[in-house]
């Protein structure tokens, strides 16, 4: 298989990126300064992270779209206003997660932002339930770049001052170069910050606009230990075909409107919300400062088996270990003490509250 | 000063007496990148060449830390235990990992000198 590359390959080595092998993409794991400083960077100024290897699925068509999509994503969308975004799932019929997604309502029809090592199987999922009544593009000549922190509002806002009306997961459409963009305000950070949507032949010069302003290039290292502190799911580690949204605790995303509706899963979710899970994901934090990473059993007081770390490392910003995994839901309540099994040796750990690091995100403007 | 020898396993190694001092390679550290946790041996302890003494865990991995010859461990080095990020600052000299006092010397000449260690690591990163 072919490597590929993002638009932004020549500005990522001229930056000194460490390119690592990726959802079949050659991207930046770090940059010179190091995943630890990268991250701090992130919580303190403006990151700039290239996620252009992310599927943008453009969904065009008339009224009907909205209830057919109804029925395959377990959401609102009748409700969700115009430039408006949610978070949801493409699921199975056991209501295992075959991708997590941002759904937005555009001008005449949607855009689903998919995971990289999922979106091709995903736009064949999609299409095929839609029977091939509507156009869709899964993008090849867009990039996306996000922009996250405290600063990322006033580095964008200096080439778009529009840019700051926008709420937290909401979008719009902008012009960069008399080119057309789209920008949510949105993330993957737990910070403020934007997701352009930019065509392939501008977005080298629009990012090195963003860095003269300020901003860093972010590899993605120091995304995941942000996502992680913010309690974010990787897809592929937290969440995938054998759990649940309920098992992920992520049963906010689930419409309460959509319950009693029909959609892939619709069933198993219903008696999940309603009689409750076995497993369930928490984090969890170890008492000593080693770090429990995916795979690590989990056990109880008695030395029993009841769980699995599906993601865990050092958090920069809360200065200590953190992890998610899933527990027997019996486990699942804040400060239960745990023990994880790390090279042969059982640590003690809590299970706490999500996220590890309070989130900054605009909710109004 | 006695000559620093080298492991295939990115560890240093000096000799000041009968004491051996070892730590990990300015080249292990940049390959890690940043390190945020380390354990060390058990004082007393006693361990064959090649044997684990140790981890260290960066931003993005664990990697176990070896001896390159045989001993008894007589000194760890707390300092990098509190604050691993110093091992990224100065791994070759006071971020050492633990001193221990050598079974047989001649193990020593198994290992490579600084020119071998830096066409090894060289060769082994390309």
């Amino acid at each position: 298989m072919n490597i590929k590359e993002t638009s932004l390959i020549n500005l990522h080595k001229s930056q000194g990126a460490k390119l690592v092998e990726f959802a079949g993409y050659n991207m930046p794991i770090q940059y010179s300064e190091g995943i630890l400083k990268e991250h701090k960077f992130t919580r303190s100024n403006c990151g700039v992270f290239d996620v252009s290897h992310m599927g943008q699925l453009f969904i065009y068509g008339e009224d009907s779209l909205t209830k057919d999509l109804e029925k395959i994503f377990p959401i609102d969308l009748q409700n969700l206003k115009k430039n408006q975004s949610k978070y949801s799932f493409l699921m199975n019929e056991n209501g295992g997660i075959y991708d997590d997604l941002i759904i937005t309502k555009i001008n005449k029809g949607y855009l689903v932002i998919l995971n990289a090592a999922c979106k091709n199987n995903d736009y064949k999922i999609i299409k095929e339930k839609l029977n091939d009544n509507y156009k869709l593009e899964l993008k090849k000549d867009l990039s996306l770049i996000a922009l996250q922190g405290p600063d990322a509002n006033n580095i964008l806002g200096k080439i778009l001052p529009d840019i700051k009306n926008l709420r937290f997961m909401h979008g719009g459409e902008f012009k960069f170069d008399n080119f057309n963009i789209y920008i949510t305000r949105s993330g993957y950070t737990g910070e403020d910050g934007f997701e352009v949507s930019i065509p392939n032949e501008i977005a080298e010069n629009f990012t090195k606009v963003l860095l003269d302003n300020g901003s860093k290039l972010i590899g993605l290292g120091a995304r995941d230990t942000l996502r992680l502190e913010a309690g974010l799911c990787l897809y592929g580690n937290d969440i995938d075909i054998d759990t649940t949204p309920i098992e992920a605790n992520l049963k906010w995303a689930i419409s309460k409107k959509r319950i009693d509706d029909q959609y892939p899963g619709s069933e198993i979710i219903k008696k999940q919300i309603e009689l409750g899970v076995k497993k369930l994901r928490v984090g969890i934090k170890p008492d000593s400062k080693v770090i429990a990473r995916a795979n690590t059993k989990i056990f109880n007081e008695e030395n029993k088996e009841i769980g699995k770390i599906t993601s865990g490392t050092f958090g920069p910003s809360v200065e200590h270990p953190i992890s998610m995994g899933y527990v027997d839901s019996n486990y699942s309540s804040i400060d239960t003490k745990i023990f994880l099994e790390i090279r042969g040796k059982k640590v003690s750990a809590n299970i706490c509250k999500l996220p590890f690091y309070q989130k900054n995100y605009v909710k109004e403007v | 000063m006695s000559e620093v020898k080298f492991s295939k396993e990115h560890e240093w190694i000096k000799l000041e007496g009968e004491v051996a001092i070892v730590g990990i390679t300015k080249h292990a550290t940049e390959m890690l990148g940043d390190i945020v946790f380390v354990e060390l041996p058990e004082k007393g302890s006693s361990i064959e060449k090649d044997g684990t003494a140790g981890v260290v865990e960066s931003t993005k991995a664990a990697s176990d830390v070896y001896t390159p010859v045989s001993g008894e461990i007589i000194d760890t080095n707390q300092t990098i235990v509190d604050d691993p990020a110093k091992i990224n600052e100065d791994p070759e000299g006071a971020a050492w990992f633990f001193k221990m006092k050598m079974k047989d010397s001649s193990e020593m000449d198994s290992l490579m000198n600084k020119e071998e260690y830096d066409k090894f690591a060289k060769e082994s990163s390309s």
